[in-house]
């Protein structure tokens, strides 16, 4: 994170979107949707976890999305219908054309967790971002102390990803800890909020590095409790959402006091974020 | 084969209580077991006993007319089930169910408060030990009614 709100020059062409085929699109929930996206000429696109790209519907707007996959040059992105343009972008169907730009922004810290345990703390479509570094995670899993994956959502049939969470718990190459708001009689899972997980999760806080993820307020309790449990500030990221529109640090519609979001974040330590966290009008 | 006396020694909602208390309180309590499903307690029952959890979890129900039983909280290992023992006119406001095989240290609630009046420090600490699970239950429940994960649109 840099103090300054004065940009750097992006890249050439980072503003020009490059045209993408969506491949597959499968639905999450009743309002998510994951799609698969292939390069229409050119190299394919190889984001870090954490990054984020700025997806087109042409003739409709643009709008950010994180990257929920990145294999074999074709992007992944989880997108919720809640406007005109994530709707667009989530009807479109196999075969139409997308605008691409980026990746953009800062990363998750893998590299500089590892020797330690990592947990990692998901609300909602807040695990979309940290789906690629979750994956990342198990990949190399000789590198980590325990690995813990905490996850909460609204209903059972709000959650993402269900079944690559069963096999995830099946393979057992890390811990894995479901809940959800609140569930009709039958679900056998948990019943209560994400940030409750923290006091039991098997992690050891001296050495654990959290990545945290979800709509504010639920990263705000969670902060608390990894704070209570022993986890040091610098310890814990966040991935910050804003009203990011160029993705270049251009337009400043994005700032988040001295920093741009979509330049010096979306990832950002919470020591350096927490004094921009207590200023209310940000 | 654990004492009761041990078991309690053992659990976090009693950690830091001086070993005579714990045996004071363990005259009180008795280890008891549910299979997954069985019914622990129901809304408006007389509520005559607490629980402590140590293995399993429990699901803390209403019935709610046209939608059937909701689930407003799981109760894991660790945590205590029940406070309307604590408060007239000790009746249980939901239902609770083992969600899997529940073994717990049951508390009779009556033989507890008979002991607290005797001892006040006993029921100052005990009742401490009730409120911290309270507030945080009543924070989680706030979170809760935020509703973080509803629709708030583009921005």
């Amino acid at each position: 994170m840099t103090a300054s709100a004065e940009p750097d020059s992006p890249p050439a062409g980072a503003m020009v979107p490059r045209p993408f085929l969506l491949r597959r699109r499968r639905r999450e929930t009743s309002d998510t949707w994951t799609l698969t996206l292939e390069p229409l000429g050119g190299d394919g696109i190889e984001p870090l976890p954490g990054q984020f790209m700025m997806l087109y519907a042409f003739g409709v707007g643009e709008i950010p999305v994180s990257v929920s996959g990145a294999t074999d040059g074709l992007l992944t992105h989880t997108v919720r219908s809640v406007g005109a343009v994530s709707g667009a972008i989530c009807a479109a169907k196999a075969g139409a054309v997308l605008g691409v730009r980026g990746p953009f922004g800062t990363t998750w810290p893998l590299a500089e967790a590892t020797g330690g345990d990592v947990v990692v703390v998901a609300g909602g479509v807040g695990l979309a971002p940290l789906r690629t570094a979750v994956q990342c995670l198990e990949r190399t899993r000789a590198a980590y102390g325990e690995v813990t994956l905490l996850y909460g959502g609204r209903t059972p049939g709000d959650l993402l990803f269900r079944r690559e969470l069963d096999q995830l718990h099946r393979r057992g190459k890390l811990g894995l800890d479901v809940t959800v708001d609140t569930a009709q009689h039958g679900w056998a899972g948990r019943v209560g909020v994400v940030p409750k997980l923290i006091s039991t999760a098997r992690f050891d806080p001296a050495s654990a590095v959290a990545l945290v993820c979800g709509p504010e307020v639920m990263m705000r309790f969670t902060v608390a409790a990894l704070l209570q449990r022993g986890v040091a500030p610098e310890r814990i990221h966040l991935s910050m959402e804003r009203n990011m529109q160029c993705a270049v640090g251009h337009c400043g519609h994005c700032q988040l006091g001295p920093t741009l979001v979509c330049r010096d974040g979306p990832v950002y330590r919470y020591d350096q974020l927490a004094p921009l966290l207590e200023v209310r009008e940000l | 084969m654990k004492t009761v006396t041990e078991l309690l020694g053992e659990a976090r909602f009693f950690d830091g209580l001086r070993a005579e208390t714990i045996e004071l309180v363990s005259g009180c309590a008795s280890n008891v077991q549910f299979d997954s499903g069985t019914p622990i307690f129901r809304e408006g029952e007389h509520a005559d006993s607490f629980y402590l959890l140590r293995h399993g979890s429990v699901a803390l129900e209403t019935y709610v007319p046209a939608r059937g039983a909701v689930m407003i909280e799981t109760i894991e290992a660790g945590d205590v089930l029940g406070w309307s023992w604590l408060f007239p006119p000790y009746r249980w406001h939901f239902d609770a169910r083992a969600l899997t095989a529940v073994r717990a240290t049951a508390f009779d609630g009556k033989c507890l408060r008979g002991k607290c009046a005797a001892d006040p420090a006993l029921g100052y600490e005990l009742v401490s030990r009730f409120a911290q699970t309270l507030i945080e239950r009543l924070q989680w429940t706030r979170l809760r009614l935020l509703d973080v994960y509803g629709h708030d649109g583009e921005r």
